[in-house]
């Protein structure tokens, strides 16, 4: 059998999809994190329930969304709230299984990052803001990211905490009364980080070809590993189908590194 | 009573160079053609609040309208940076005041609703409570855990674009339906632009869908294509390419000015700017009905 080739972008969603279990009620972000999801609900996940910020519940995009705010997106959904809705009553309220989290830097407790680079009033890099993530992070039972695996977007602790993972450490959540369990896995192109039980991103999985030097030198903490490092499945040629001819037939979010 | 009157005369009366003002619509319905009558009328020192800013705000921003920004998510949705905005922000050119997407519209609810303020869970991230002093801590009086609060926003001027309206401003909207509702009722004024102005029956024959009310509407504009390079849900598509476009032509101070010149200040109005896109971009952007089921209100 010849070796099937793929791209990180492909690498990371089609590993971020198999995160989602059939049933669940997600919070879906648009790009790589739409794709996943897409992904998922066309394989094991049939029963999988979108939502997005914009407002749609149980959305079945016909096309590929360029914005959370598509019109695809609102054709043949289940039902289209306001925006206040949205955030009280399925957020805040507690009804929302997952959420995909998006932001450049993430840091040893799954913090999130998407504001600023420099200084708040003096922005070396000013970055879009929270939008919904704040409330994600906080409000959804699980939470979710992908991201290329590279120093600068994983750093010790993050310069502006936009959303909170473990904020100092296990403990810090339930202090604060968040009710999701918080950044449950990082998925990169090397592997996947996931929680120790001290709030910690630890690396537990690596992608085929990866080492753990490689995710080590390329994150901003003394990354561990977990005693036993998982291998994770194979991207398959059915999953790779599916995201080419299907959901992204342009290759806008797969053909980059993320 | 009819408030309809022309877009122009309708800025002109009610948005003043100092306003705040909010131009509604999360992705859908953004009002782009009520944007460039006031950036052709000169408004000055505007604080421009809106959650996604998006195109109309950096274009506005472009053009010196504003003062400052209030928003939850600057970027281009879907694309990236805008860059306007963000490089005005860098360099120190603009003020702005800035929260989460539930702050920026828990803000309007109270707002909406005549309160001084609402309350929100807390998240864990302390980010914008550090650097926004209005984001507040507060404890629950009933002895829960601590609340977040945020101040209500009532802004001078709410501009809201919808599929349909009576004369007297009764609007019907649909599709993503945002923070258009809490705008209005928010704001002091309220400038609707609709892409079609229908009898009161119409009105009367779906009362469900009316989410503007006649009573807190200062002028009806009848404005077809007004939220272009956004959609109006069932009417036209959004125009994704442009959205793309805007990340070239906002790379540079030349070609922000040329699209100003040729696409704002070159044209007199919404339908000169309609026909000036052109029937290839009419067509790409069409689409194809897909009605929903009636329901039967009864006869009483």
């Amino acid at each position: 059998m010849s070796e099937i080739k793929y791209s990180s972008a492909e690498l990371m969603i089609v590993n971020a999809a198999r995160l989602l279990q059939d049933g669940d009620v997600v919070f879906v972000g648009v790009g790589q994190p739409n794709l996943a999801c897409n992904l998922a609900k066309r394989t094991h996940a049939p029963n999988l329930v979108m939502i997005y910020e914009a407002g749609v519940i149980g959305a079945e995009p016909a096309r590929l969304p360029l914005s959370i705010g598509d019109p695809t997106l609102v054709s043949g959904s289940l039902s289209v709230v306001s925006m206040y809705d949205i955030f009280a009553n399925y957020l805040q309220r507690g009804n929302v299984d997952v959420g995909f989290m998006g932001g450049a830097q993430i840091d040893k407790y799954g913090n999130i990052n998407a504001t600023v680079i420099g200084e708040y009033e003096h922005p070396k890099t000013r970055l879009p803001g929270s939008g919904g993530s704040q409330e994600i992070a906080a409000w959804a039972n699980r939470c979710y990211i992908m991201t290329p695996h590279q120093k600068r977007r994983f750093p010790e602790k993050v310069e502006f905490m936009t959303s909170a993972g473990f904020i100092g450490g296990k403990g810090d959540r339930e202090k604060a009364g968040l009710r999701g369990k918080g950044m449950l896995a990082v998925v990169t192109d090397i592997g996947m980080l996931e929680p120790d039980e001290t709030g910690e991103m630890i690396l537990t999985a690596l992608h085929p070809n990866k080492t753990v030097d490689e995710a080590k030198a390329n994150t901003g903490w003394d990354l561990k590993a977990a005693a036993q490092v998982r291998l994770t499945e194979r991207v398959t040629e059915n999953e790779l189908r599916i995201l080419r001819e299907e959901l992204d037939p342009t290759g806008i979010y797969l053909k980059g590194a993320g | 009573m009819s408030k309809l009157i022309p877009l122009n005369q309708a800025i002109a009366e009610f948005v003043n160079d100092g306003d705040v003002l909010y131009a509604a619509g999360f992705t859908h319905l953004i009002p782009f053609a009520a944007g460039h009558e006031i950036i052709r009328q000169r408004r000055k020192n505007l604080t421009l609040a809106r959650a996604t800013p998006d195109l109309i705000y950096d274009q506005m921003v472009a053009a010196g309208c504003a003062r400052k920004v209030i928003f939850s998510y600057m970027g281009n949705p879907g694309v990236g940076s805008l860059r306007i905005m963000r490089s005005a922000i860098e360099q120190g050119k603009l003020e702005w005041e800035e929260y989460s997407h539930f702050g920026m519209i828990t803000r309007l609810q109270a707002g909406a609703s005549g309160l001084p303020f609402l309350p929100m869970k807390q998240t864990g991230a302390t980010g914008l409570e550090q650097v926004n002093p209005l984001i507040k801590r507060i404890p629950d009086p009933y002895g829960g855990k601590d609340v977040m609060v945020v101040p209500a926003l009532n802004p001078d001027v709410a501009i809201v674009h919808v599929q349909r309206a009576d004369k007297n401003g009764n609007a019907h909207l649909w599709g993503i339906i945002g923070e258009q509702k809490e705008a209005a009722f928010a704001a002091r004024k309220v400038i609707l632009t609709a892409e079609e102005i229908v009898d009161e029956s119409v009105i009367r024959s779906d009362p469900n869908r009316t989410m503007i009310p006649t009573n807190i509407v200062d002028a009806v504009c009848h404005v077809p294509y007004a939220s272009h390079p956004s959609y109006s849900q069932g009417y036209y598509d959004r125009d994704n390419e442009f959205y793309l476009a805007w990340d070239k032509i906002s790379e540079s101070p030349d070609t922000i000015k040329q699209y100003l010149d040729e696409w704002v200040y070159g044209v007199k109005d919404r339908e000169e700017y309609w026909e000036k896109l052109g029937a290839k971009t009419h067509k790409r952007l069409k689409v194809k009905a897909r009605y929903s089921e009636k329901i039967n209100y009864g006869s009483y």
